[in-house]
């Protein structure tokens, strides 16, 4: 059972377990633009909560995209690497960024669930 | 995000409720509330250009008439040759010219487009820079030439191998002009002034319409179904794989026309052993330049990877990094190549096409070409 949450910078985060799935937000995609490239963390890396973690890039400007918890990165989404644009097809889906393996459960405390990120947004 | 207050110290074009309800994204953007893409986004307003034909709206920038006191053209023509390195004097009736007005340093205060009109000299200068220019040609002018800003016309691009037949509809004459020819015609019955310019590296026009009207055209012009409307970030990622300079950014008061290898810009006339040599501000620099060399030059870059290089990253000679060389003064992803472009400043030793660089992005050296400009071929109708 996977739970999703969200930070206040736009990133999602599909949890399992001590896992973490992240990508940027279907709202964060509308706000950027065509995504022409991303840049990846290394796979083995330990980010810091709130760590710049990626790089997307639309034709008009970079934005980071930021380590929502501690942790160490286990893998990249090669896919996404390939075809930056499917940020803009499928936010929340196929173009999930990177997986963290969680440090501190505890983080997780101040992120907000859909309902909260909708309202963060509205 | 802006304070609402100074949102609506924005100005507005003629054209801003039109951007609106097509759904523009609206910026700030020298001082004016500026439709940066509209829903079709940037990538696909960049190729729509180049396949069809796009419409953008630059009714921010300034559009200036310079009469002579005397009623002679060719007065007015001499007075504007004391500000730009340009010959203005040759300029033919119906023709336009790209200038620069420079300063005492031999840098460049603005880059501007000047036609001659008959009875009076047109000009078209860059938002930001309208209010000075205006003070510089009046300060330096008046006792020869009557200055007006013709702050009551909006000034619209079309662009893109479907630009003519599109005009065609609207103005018979536009067909048979051919670039950088330039003057008052009607267009849908209105008093407009047409060139076959722009900043697109495409064919296309840009027409001067009274703000009044400006909308009824825009409307018309749109009703093609070539024709989408454009907003700056394509307008930007077309004019950089066109090669063509940002004024603040690939120039500005610290580089001369030579150094932003823009002398085909300067006609013999005004260099040095030319009929008119000099006469300019900052003639000494810039023709020491033309004579002897500027020690950097601005270039295009084209990177090996996929990572855009922008504005501000640093340029090395070597992959071990050291002293920078240069910097980059726009870069970006070009839609029409597939791929990052850029352009910057580096030491002139470094300037040949197909030197190996290195531009600084997040911390890593990537490796960049030095290449020919424009990176896509213009399609100017000569």
């Amino acid at each position: 059972m996977t739970t999703t949450l969200y930070t206040s910078d736009h990133e999602w985060l599909a949890i399992d377990g001590d896992v973490a799935t992240v990508g940027i937000t279907d709202y964060a995609q509308s706000q950027l633009g065509d995504v022409v490239f991303v840049e990846l963390p290394k796979v083995g890396r330990t980010l810091k909560k709130t760590e710049a973690a990626a790089v997307v890039e639309s034709v008009k400007a970079a934005s980071d995209v930021y380590a929502p918890v501690t942790g160490e990165v286990l893998e990249t989404n090669a896919e996404l690497a390939a075809e930056p644009a499917l940020v803009n097809s499928d936010a929340q889906g196929k173009a999930w960024f990177f997986k963290i393996k969680i440090a501190d459960k505890s983080e997780l405390g101040g992120l907000m669930d859909e309902a909260a990120y909708k309202a963060h947004t509205a | 995000m802006l304070a609402r207050d100074d949102q609506d110290s924005l100005k507005k074009t003629p054209l801003h409720g039109l951007h609106v309800s097509l759904g523009g994204k609206m910026v700030p953007f020298a001082g004016y509330d500026m439709p940066v893409q509209y829903p079709a986004g940037v990538l696909k307003e960049h190729l729509h250009t180049r396949k069809l034909a796009g419409l953008f709206d630059v009714s921010h920038m300034g559009q200036l008439a310079l009469r002579p006191k005397s009623g002679k053209l060719e007065d007015a023509a001499r007075a504007l040759e004391r500000l730009v390195p340009q010959d203005i004097v040759a300029i033919a009736p119906g023709r336009q010219r790209y200038a620069q007005f420079t300063n005492a340093d031999g840098g460049i205060l603005d880059d501007l487009m000047v036609a001659n009109f008959g009875d009076h000299l047109f000009l078209v200068v860059n938002a930001a820079c309208k209010d000075a220019d205006e003070a510089h040609l009046r300060a330096n002018l008046s006792g020869d030439c009557i200055i007006d800003q013709l702050a009551d016309r909006a000034l619209i691009a079309l662009q893109g191998p479907k630009a003519e037949s599109v005009l065609a509809k609207l103005c018979a004459e536009a067909p048979a002009m051919k670039f950088m020819d330039a003057g008052p015609h009607k267009v849908a019955g209105l008093d407009c002034f047409v060139s076959r310019s722009g900043y697109t590296g495409e064919d296309g026009f840009e027409i001067s319409v009274p703000a009044a009207d400006a909308e009824r055209l825009a409307k018309t012009l749109l009703e093609s179904p070539d024709v989408m409307p454009i907003g700056l970030g394509a307008r930007d990622s077309l004019r950089l794989e066109a090669g063509l300079c940002l004024y603040g950014h690939d120039i500005d008061t610290a580089t001369t026309p030579v150094e932003a290898a823009l002398e085909w810009s300067v006609q013999k006339s005004r260099r040095s052993g030319g009929a008119r040599t000099g006469g300019f501000p900052g003639a000494d620099k810039i023709l020491a330049h033309f004579d002897n060399g500027a020690s950097r030059r601005r270039v295009g870059l084209l990177a090996q990877g996929r990572a855009p290089v922008r504005e501000g990253a640093l340029l090395f000679a070597d992959s071990a990094g050291g002293e920078p060389i240069g910097k980059v003064t726009s870069g970006g992803f070009g839609p029409s190549l597939n791929a990052p472009v850029a352009m910057g400043y580096v030491p002139v030793s470094r300037s040949a096409l197909g030197t190996n660089l290195f531009a600084e992005v997040r911390g890593q050296l990537l490796p960049l070409t030095v290449a020919a400009m424009p990176f896509v071929k213009n399609t100017y109708k000569r």
